[in-house]
């Protein structure tokens, strides 16, 4: 299976592909906060924080060949570190809430640097990233790959839910961080606030986007995609695949951080049941009904599994899993490269006629 | 130290469960490169066949949910996973999709809270430290794994089957139906998840989501094994059933699945093909 790369590229030419990104970002930036009441803004920036995890899987999984299924673990790191900053925070000096009623009675030490809003900002992004490279160092340089790789990718975000649930004092446990009232001095909850956040979320989107475009059309983009189709010719040919894909992981693994942070103020909550398993398998169906070769598809396939969850489960709740399933098995059997396989397919069949 | 013997027969009947799935998984994955993520809803299925069957008789439901899941391992490979072979990755997203409709119609047909099976009453009790169920899932375990030894080397199937695991191009040009021995080792590798199903009701309630605890684990022995490889699996199973209830038992339930995948990792790096594997001059 190989992406249909030339025919995109042909799609994508530098002016229609600047055209079609001004107008999404107009829709996005302008559009959406003035026709979206506050409730449904709030969910499109929740969408919009899976889809940056979602570029990650697609930068990772649709041009590196890694598919990870864990990338829940990463957005939990991010998550819980700008929610232990919050929560300090909101404590001004006292113990956060759900220490209280666990009955702690003294700030653990790892939390302290976390009052500091710089180092719990930095570690948004340090954390997740360290954690891949450190296993990314491991698994790849031993050539453990393919589904090796995705089965402890998934092993990891099983066992990190179960550490969180079980560490209840230091966590939270099951009901993780929540109830956030400050947010870097504004009310979170207000509506101004999280449009504010909105735009932040959406800026950050596309600012992420538009660098893994660019680390993808680089040479070093180049080589991952020749990593992921014959990785052996590539160490052949005196290149390290090991450090291609590790480096790649990480990046992927910095997105999934940032996200995870900026889903605690917009949704008001990071808990284990956010970030297992099946969240993790959620994004990665989400890129690969919007197609894992683009990374456009990846960002379109998170919003629009994310609507269609939040109305599936308003409308016919218990027909959610049947239909997630089913689509799942139907993107996977009909077509492997997703919406935005079907569509540069469409424009090839034009370009022919033409 | 009472304490610590205690945790021997836990660890081990929990290898021993996590064997018997991880049977299925191994040879799936050795010799088709199908990562079958529903097969844990096949364990699901075995363990309610338990529970339908529950005043026929005990012994009866171990070859019925061998039949069961079988069958419907069967079926998966026949309308959805032959299409996919040598396809690991997308095997694995499209069976994850098949098991969330599995658990979905678990809970329809079955409702969502958990059922309890009782245990026939000849498995309650014991000697000394070690429980009946406990014996029972271990005699179970090495029953099957005996099994499947004669079964691979002793039957003229068997012989197939390795050559289309060692080399399937090889073994279909020598005249082997590849698709036939392909779906023998679907049904007898489902049809074991299913009698690990049944092991489990002895020992906790059954529940739609009861493979999704075990699935993760049971990749982990396929991985620590060494694909397609009996003995790894069996060893790769004691040891990680016995690291889990240990780790459990040291530090704190919560830690243990921490300790274990650390220690997976560290053991990748002495091992990374995993306990034993296939010597070729292939590129891995």
């Amino acid at each position: 299976m190989t992406a249909p790369a030339v025919s995109v590229r042909r799609w994508q030419g530098p002016a229609a592909f600047a055209a079609v990104f001004s107008a999404v970002a107009v829709l996005a930036l302008v559009a959406a906060p003035l026709l979206l009441e506050p409730f449904r803004l709030g969910l499109l920036a929740k969408y919009l924080c899976y889809a940056i995890v979602a570029l990650g899987i697609g930068l990772a999984w649709g041009q590196g060949g890694m598919l990870t299924l864990g990338q829940g673990v990463f957005f939990g790191l991010g998550g819980y570190a700008m929610g232990m900053y919050l929560k300090l925070n909101d404590a001004a000096g006292d113990l956060p809430d759900f220490m209280v009623w666990s009955g702690v009675e003294k700030l653990p030490a790892l939390w302290k640097p976390f009052g500091n809003p710089v180092f719990a900002l930095a570690m948004v992004v340090v954390l997740p990233v360290a954690v891949a490279l450190l296993l990314g160092t491991l698994v790849f340089r031993q050539r453990v790959r393919g589904a090796y790789f995705a089965i402890l990718t998934q092993a990891l975000a099983a066992a990190l839910v179960i550490l969180l649930v079980g560490q209840q004092g230091l966590t939270g446990g099951t009901n993780g961080l929540t109830n956030f009232f400050d947010f870097f001095g504004r009310d979170v909850a207000a509506d101004e606030t999280q449009r504010g956040l909105y735009l932040l979320v959406a800026i950050v989107l596309g600012a992420l986007y538009l660098g893994a475009r660019q680390l993808v059309r680089s040479r070093f983009g180049r080589l991952l995609l020749a990593v992921r189709d014959g990785e052996d010719r590539v160490r052949f040919l005196g290149y390290d695949p090991a450090t291609v894909k590790t480096l790649t992981f990480a990046v992927s693994a910095g997105m999934a951080g940032i996200a995870g942070a900026l889903f605690v103020p917009v949704v008001g909550i990071i808990s284990p049941a956010l970030l297992g398993v099946v969240p993790s398998l959620e994004l990665v169906v989400a890129v690969a009904v919007g197609g894992r070769f683009a990374l456009a598809g990846a960002v379109l396939g998170a919003v629009v599994m994310g609507y269609a969850r939040t109305y599936f489960s308003e409308e016919l709740p218990d027909a959610w899993l049947y239909l997630q399933g089913a689509l799942f098995v139907l993107v996977m059997t009909l077509a492997p490269s997703g919406i935005a396989g079907l569509a540069a397919n469409l424009v090839r069949r034009r370009e022919a006629r033409t | 130290m009472e304490g610590v013997l205690n945790q021997l027969p836990i660890g081990l009947s929990i290898g021993a469960v996590l064997l018997l799935i991880a049977l299925g998984l191994t040879f799936t994955f050795g010799q088709m490169g199908v990562v079958n993520m529903a097969h844990g809803e096949f364990i699901m299925a075995g363990a309610y066949t338990a529970y339908l069957l529950q005043g026929v008789g005990f012994l009866i439901a171990l070859p019925a949910a061998f039949v069961v899941a079988g069958l419907m391992g069967l079926v998966l490979e026949r309308t959805l996973i032959r299409r996919f072979y040598g396809r690991p990755l997308d095997t694995l997203l499209l069976t994850w999709g098949v098991s969330l409709m599995l658990q979905q119609l678990a809970r329809d047909l079955f409702g969502a809270p958990n059922v309890q099976v009782a245990s026939p009453a000849w498995l309650r009790g014991g000697v000394g430290i070690l429980p009946y169920n406990r014996l029972f899932i271990m005699a179970l375990a090495a029953a099957s794994v005996l099994a499947i030894w004669a079964y691979m080397n002793r039957t003229g199937q068997g012989r197939r089957m390795r050559a289309v695991m060692q080399n399937r191009r090889l073994a279909a040009t020598s005249g082997i139906d590849t698709g036939r021995v392909d779906q023998r080792t679907f049904f007898i590798g489902s049809g074991l998840a299913g009698v690990a199903g049944v092991a489990l009701t002895l020992i906790g309630p059954v529940g739609p989501t009861l493979g999704t605890y075990y699935i993760v684990d049971a990749f982990l022995v396929v991985v620590a094994g060494g694909l397609g490889q009996l003995r790894g699996a069996v060893l790769a199973a004691a040891g990680l059933g016995l690291l889990n209830s240990y780790a459990e038992f040291w530090s704190d339930a919560s830690l243990a699945k921490v300790v274990v995948f650390v220690a997976i990792i560290g053991f990748l790096q002495v091992r990374p093909q995993g306990l034993f594997f296939v010597r070729s001059r292939a590129l891995t």
